[in-house]
């Protein structure tokens, strides 16, 4: 920061001007968001009447009642609510497990090298970036076999085994700046591999768990083309009951319903993003910059 | 024997999800590329039947135009995003007293599911509804925006809708980038009389190679595989003019009943990927292991 001191243009012209185009982006990346809510509390004739930048001309809570729990979904009339549930219990599993993972994994790779451990680290590495397109069909025949198509369990192994990479990656990563000596005097004392991470390592790892939690979560939610694929009836996420409630060719299209849907599905990333932004930058940055 | 064991339990503890791994992705990718050399059509099926299935998908129209369209959506998609990212961030990096404000509001979209976006730009570009019909009301009658009823444009619309959801998140990184900058390097160019465009034109970006390579790696893997988006903005259409590889895939796979097809789509998405994330991996794990 400190060379944008000097940098910094003084001219006062220079720098409205710099600030009134920051104002013309806060106002892009707002306007979608701003679209959302101000449709998502409008009747459906004053949207159609009127124009989406307007403020509603009677507020209704109605479309948001109606997107949790009336609006037809598939063939029931269930709203989001049941589907909000499934997406909750296939995330916080298989968000906990693929943390706890990479927890271990980071720790082995960074403090036991075994021969081969590049190797490894490589592998689980390059598995974060394959297009999931390459594994739907075997993924299904597996879950098929195991019985476990259509289920909630058969996500959270879909997404438990997707993200043991970034997971891992994140861990090694934070674990490889921990001084290897303290692990190595713990040993000396005769404490266990087990007993070294639970009492030497997690007691500091508080960031990079909240970190992993925030990205696995937010990844997790978000998804929607494991959810297209290998769930069922029982087990569909918010994210592809919200696709079917806004492309549904049934019926009177009620766009308010939809917007207060879009709202409800973007709401658990959204608070996680708002409450803990800065560790959601820094697993978007470990996602991008390795090494 | 207690010793051994201590010895074993790091790999032990490894293996059994590295192995999920190698099983899950590297498994499944053989499996997959095995199945594009078959006859397999509504389920899988062993009849090999050599490259045919690649040559077919070569002379398919359908996929003519999703890689046509990738192209198209890839070039803009990267290009803008990396313009608009850099741009916003050296604005950003001028003493911004609002920064700590501005910057979360930049990024925020990345938190959101593309299918949460979809929906949001998929009715703000609708023209019965949004955009145009906003500017109709506000009596600008002549007013025409409908790009994504338009066979000719509909792609550029996703490009629209991609940049405003990724944008902020380059802007993050070329902002940490400029951060990194040797601040002695700067004040050696400013004793020398450079200019703020110079210093910025002729030393900090040059300096920010890196950082204009993990941008480029992260939005081409986005940009190959970029799916929900697609089904949520516009489905694929109007007609096919919004396919891309990853909506083929599915749609030859688990809707046309073309599994040996679809199997050699994703192989191709692969190899795409791979070509652009294996050197960059590579690179960086050789650069960690020298420093």
């Amino acid at each position: 920061m400190s060379h944008s001191e000097n940098a910094a243009p003084s001219n006062k012209l220079v720098r409205a001007l710099i600030y009134t185009v920051l104002i013309f982006f806060v106002i892009y990346y707002l306007l979608p968001l701003y679209v959302m809510l101000v449709n998502s509390v409008k009747t459906l004739e004053d949207i159609r009447t009127g124009n989406l930048m307007a403020l509603p001309k009677l507020l209704t809570f109605q479309p948001w009642r109606d997107a949790w729990s009336n609006a037809q979904i598939g063939v029931e009339a269930t709203g989001l609510k049941p589907y909000f549930a499934n997406s909750l219990m296939i995330v916080v599993p298989a968000v906990a497990l693929s943390t706890i993972t990479g927890a271990l994994n980071g720790y082995v790779l960074t403090k036991y090298r075994f021969p081969g451990a590049d190797i490894v680290f490589g592998m689980l590495l390059l598995s974060c970036f394959i297009p999931f397109q390459i594994v739907l069909i075997p993924a299904a025949r597996i879950l098929g076999l195991i019985g476990w198509s259509g289920t909630i369990q058969g996500l959270i192994l879909i997404h438990f085994v997707y993200g043991i990479g970034f997971s891992t990656l994140f861990f090694r990563n934070y674990y490889a700046a921990f001084p290897t000596e303290l692990i190595r005097a713990a040993q000396i004392d005769g404490a266990s591999f087990f007993q070294i991470f639970r009492r030497i390592l997690l007691p500091s790892s508080g960031p990079i768990i909240v970190v992993t939690v925030i990205w696995q979560f937010t990844n997790q939610w978000n998804d929607f083309l494991f959810g297209a694929s290998f769930s069922g009836y029982t087990s569909t996420p918010i994210t592809v009951a919200l696709n079917n409630l806004v492309n549904s060719s049934t019926g009177v299209k009620e766009y308010n319903v939809h917007f207060a849907g879009a709202v409800l599905a973007a709401l658990p990333t959204l608070i996680v993003y708002i409450v803990s932004g800065r560790y959601f930058v820094r697993g978007l940055m470990a996602g991008a910059v390795k090494g | 024997m207690k010793d051994t064991l201590q010895n074993w339990l790091p790999r032990l503890v490894v293996a059994p999800t590295f192995l999920l791994v190698v099983l899950f992705v590297y498994g499944f990718i053989l499996y997959t590329g095995y199945l594009s050399m078959t006859d397999s059509r509504m389920l899988p099926s062993y009849g090999f039947i050599g490259l045919e299935n690649y040559t077919k998908l070569f002379n398919l129209r359908h996929w003519n135009i999703a890689l046509v369209n990738l192209a198209i959506f890839g070039v803009l998609y990267i290009g803008i995003c990396s313009a608009l990212g850099l741009f916003l961030a050296i604005l950003l990096d001028q003493k911004i007293r609002a920064e700590g404000f501005i910057r979360p509001i930049y990024l925020y979209p990345m938190a959101l599911s593309f299918i949460v976006t979809g929906t949001a730009w998929k009715w703000f570009l609708d023209p019965g509804i949004g955009l145009e019909h906003t500017m109709h009301v506000w009596g600008w009658t002549s007013f025409q925006f409908n790009w994504i009823k338009d066979r000719d444009y509909a792609i550029y619309t996703v490009v629209m809708a991609a940049v405003w959801q990724s944008s902020g998140f380059v802007m993050a990184m070329f902002l940490a980038g400029l951060r990194g900058v040797d601040s002695d390097i700067i004040k050696a160019a400013q004793i020398d009389g450079a200019s703020g465009v110079t210093i910025y034109r002729r030393i900090i970006i040059p300096l920010m190679r890196p950082v204009f390579l993990s941008a480029f790696v992260v939005l081409a893997h986005l940009a190959i595989k970029v799916y929900d988006l697609v089904i949520a903005l516009t489905g694929g259409g109007p007609g096919q003019a919004t396919e891309l590889p990853a909506t083929f895939m599915y749609s030859y796979t688990f809707a046309r009943n073309q599994m040996g097809v679809g199997a050699s789509s994703a192989i191709i998405m692969l190899v795409m990927v791979f070509s652009i994330v294996i050197p960059y991996v590579y690179s960086e794990l050789r650069q960690g292991q020298s420093k």
